[in-house]
C-alpha cells in the first residue's frame, strides 16, 4: 500500500498546497513524492516527538500536514505531542503509519502496531481509516485531504486475491454474500479471508463486510449490514489488533446501544506474542489465530453446532 | 488574581511577567506570534493581555473559575492571542518551530517567539525541536527562557542542571544572548541581533520578582496566597 500512497499524495500534492513530514523513513519507496514536493517534503530527522509538535504548529498557520513514519513510531513514541498538540486543538495533521498490526513481522515486536487505533481513537477529533487494499488508499486519501481534522492511516500490505473484482470504494462495503451470519473484516486481512471464503457454499458462509473508518458511527453501517445480523442472530468480526479499543469492541458497544444483539459473537484479534518467538506477519496471524485456516476451522465448529 | 482564585504558581509568573507584558505591549505586532511554552506563567500572559486591552476586566477576574476560558494553563481556540493549550512542559517550542516553518514555506512576515522555562529545558523534547530549528534556520524565530534557576522541587542546578546554559544552545549553533529578563532595555537590544537562523534570549530572572518573601524561594513555584501575605504583596508592588 506504501506505493498506493505515495502515488495518492503525489496527486494530492498537484492539486492541494500541503506539507508532508517523514521521520527519516520512506527510502526506496516515497522519493517520487520527494521530487514532486520540493521544500515541502520534510525530513525532520529520528524525532518524532518533534516532528508530530512541528505538523501541529504548521496546521496551525493553516497548513495540512502529512506525518509519516513506521505505525509504532507516529503513533506510539509521540502520544502527548499527538493528544495536547494535534488532537485538543484539532488541527489538520494527518498521521501515516507504516506496517500496521504484525506488518513488520519478524522485525520484531518493537515494530508492530497491534494496539494503535484503539489507542488514537480515544483521542479528541481523532479519525481513523484502514484501508483492506491498495486500490482503498487513493480514495481515503481524497477523504482525508477534504477533511480539516487529525486522522490516522493505517497501511499494510494489500492481500487482494488475483482476479478478485474489487468493488469501488466505500467505507462500508459488502464483499461477499452469505447466510450464515455477518462477518466484519478490518485491514488487509480481509484479501486472504475472502480467498478461503469462497470455498464454502453461499448458503453455510457468513456475509462478509469490509469496513474501513474508525471509530464506527452507527449511521455508516449501511441498514442492510444491521439487518443480517438480525436476522441471522451471528456476528464475526477479524482485525489485526488487540481486543481492547479495538474494531470489535466499538461494534459490539454500537450494537448493544442500539438494541441488536446476536447470539453469537465472535472476535478474531491479536493477542500479543503467545510463545515468545517472532516470524512473518502469517507467523504472527497464524499464532493469534487470524489467518485463514484457523478462522475457517472455528467457522466451521459453529456450524457444525448449529445442525447437531 | 491568584489570591482570589486561591491558586499558585505565582513565583513562575512573576519572574516570567515582564517579559511577557514587553513583549506585548511594545514589540509584537499583527503578524507576530507568542507561544507560551512554560503554560503555568499563564497568568502573566492573561494579565499582559488584559493590560494591553486584550482581555476584559470580567475575564480576567473569571480566572481559575467554573466556566472560564482562563484555566490555570492556557486553553486554546477563544483569543488570538492564546492559540496554543501548553502546560505539558516540551512542546512549545516545536509548535512555534512549525509556525516559523509554515511563515517561512509561505515568505509570511513577522516574527515568533517562544517563552521556555529553565526547568523545562529538561525536556529531551526541547532539544529535539533545537535542532530541527537550527537546521531549517528559522531566523523568524526567537525563544526566549525565563532563567529563574528555580523549579517544582528544588533549584535547576541541584536537580538536572543544565548551567551553563547558554554554551548549550551555542553548541547546537544558535545565536544567544543572555540579559536581565526584568529589563525591556535589555530585551529590546537583544531582539535586535539578527542572525541567519533562530535567537535564544537567555532571561535572567527572579522567581517571585517585586515580592519579597517570595524572590527566589522555591515553595513560590506552588503555594497560594493567604490574606496577610496578599497585603503585604500588594503593599511591596505598589512602591514599586
Amino acid at each position: 500500500m506504501r506505493n498506493a500512497f505515495c502515488s495518492a499524495l503525489v496527486s494530492l500534492s498537484a492539486r492541494k498546497q500541503i506539507v508532508f513530514m517523514t521521520g527519516d523513513l520512506g527510502f526506496m519507496a516515497l522519493e517520487p513524492l520527494q521530487a514532486a514536493m520540493g521544500d515541502r517534503f520534510i525530513n525532520a530527522g529520528v524525532a518524532e516527538q518533534n516532528m508530530v509538535t512541528v505538523a501541529a504548529g504548521l496546521a496551525s498557520g493553516g497548513e495540512q500536514c502529512w506525518v509519516y513514519s513506521i505505525a509504532p513510531f507516529v503513533y506510539g513514541r509521540p502520544f502527548e505531542q499527538i493528544r495536547n498538540d494535534v488532537c485538543l486543538h484539532n488541527f489538520d495533521v494527518k498521521l501515516i503509519g507504516n506496517g500496521g498490526g504484525y506488518g513488520y513481522g519478524v522485525m520484531g515486536a518493537t515494530h508492530h502496531a497491534i494496539e494503535d487505533y484503539g489507542v488514537l481513537c480515544g483521542l479528541q477529533n481523532m479519525h481513523v481509516h484502514v484501508p483492506a487494499f491498495a486500490d482503498d488508499v487513493e480514495p481515503i486519501v481524497r477523504r482525508m485531504a477534504a477533511s480539516r481534522h487529525p486522522a490516522y492511516l493505517r497501511l499494510g500490505r494489500c492481500e487482494k486475491p488475483k482476479n478478485w473484482m474489487l468493488p469501488s470504494y466505500a467505507p462500508w462495503r459488502l464483499l461477499l454474500p452469505g447466510s450464515a451470519g455477518v462477518f466484519v473484516i478490518v485491514g488487509p486481512g480481509a484479501g486472504g479471508l475472502l480467498e478461503a471464503l469462497t470455498q464454502i457454499a453461499e448458503a453455510e458462509r457468513p456475509e462478509v463486510w469490509v469496513a474501513t473508518d474508525l471509530p464506527f458511527q452507527m449511521e455508516a453501517i449501511p441498514s442492510r449490514c444491521i439487518e443480517k445480523i438480525r436476522e441471522t442472530g451471528s456476528l464475526f468480526v477479524l482485525e489485526e489488533h488487540v481486543a481492547h479499543g479495538g474494531a470489535g469492541q466499538m461494534l459490539a458497544h454500537l450494537l448493544l446501544e442500539e438494541g441488536v444483539h446476536p447470539g453469537r459473537f465472535r472476535h478474531f484479534h491479536a493477542e500479543g506474542y503467545r510463545s515468545g518467538l517472532y516470524g512473518s506477519q502469517a507467523f504472527h496471524r497464524a499464532e493469534n489465530g487470524l489467518d485463514p485456516a484457523s478462522v475457517l476451522a472455528v467457522l466451521a465448529e459453529a456450524g457444525h453446532r448449529d445442525t447437531v | 488574581m491568584h489570591y482570589e482564585a486561591k491558586v499558585g504558581h505565582i513565583g513562575g509568573n512573576l519572574s516570567a511577567l515582564d517579559a511577557i507584558l514587553h513583549l506585548h505591549s511594545s514589540v509584537m505586532g499583527d503578524a507576530d506570534i507568542f507561544v507560551l511554552s512554560k503554560g503555568h506563567s499563564a497568568g502573566a500572559l492573561y494579565v499582559s493581555l488584559w493590560a494591553t486591552g486584550q482581555i476584559s476586566d470580567d475575564a480576567l477576574r473569571s480566572f481559575h473559575g467554573n466556566g472560564t476560558a482562563l484555566a490555570g494553563h492556557p486553553i486554546a481556540g477563544w483569543h488570538k492571542r492564546i492559540a496554543y493549550a501548553t502546560g505539558s512542559l516540551g512542546h512549545g517550542l516545536g509548535l512555534a518551530a512549525g509556525v516559523a516553518l509554515g511563515k517561512q514555506l509561505r515568505g509570511d512576515p513577522g516574527r515568533v517567539f517562544c517563552l521556555l522555562s529553565d526547568g523545562e529545558c529538561q525536556e529531551g523534547s526541547i532539544w529535539e525541536a533545537v535542532i530541527f530549528v537550527h537546521h531549517r534556520k528559522l531566523a523568524n524565530l526567537v525563544v526566549l527562557v525565563d532563567v529563574n534557576g528555580l523549579q517544582g522541587f528544588g533549584s535547576t542546578r541541584d536537580i538536572a542542571s543544565l548551567e551553563p546554559l547558554a554554551p548549550k544552545f551555542r553548541g547546537f549553533g544558535l545565536t544567544v544572548e543572555e540579559i536581565d529578563g526584568h529589563s525591556p532595555e535589555a530585551l529590546d537590544a537583544a531582539l535586535a541581533k539578527r542572525g541567519d537562523g533562530p535567537l535564544v534570549v537567555l532571561l535572567r530572572t527572579v522567581k517571585g520578582r517585586g515580592v519579597s518573601f517570595m524572590e527566589g524561594r522555591m515553595e513560590w513555584h506552588y503555594l497560594p496566597l493567604n490574606e496577610s501575605q496578599y497585603q503585604l504583596a500588594m503593599r511591596e508592588l505598589m512602591e514599586i
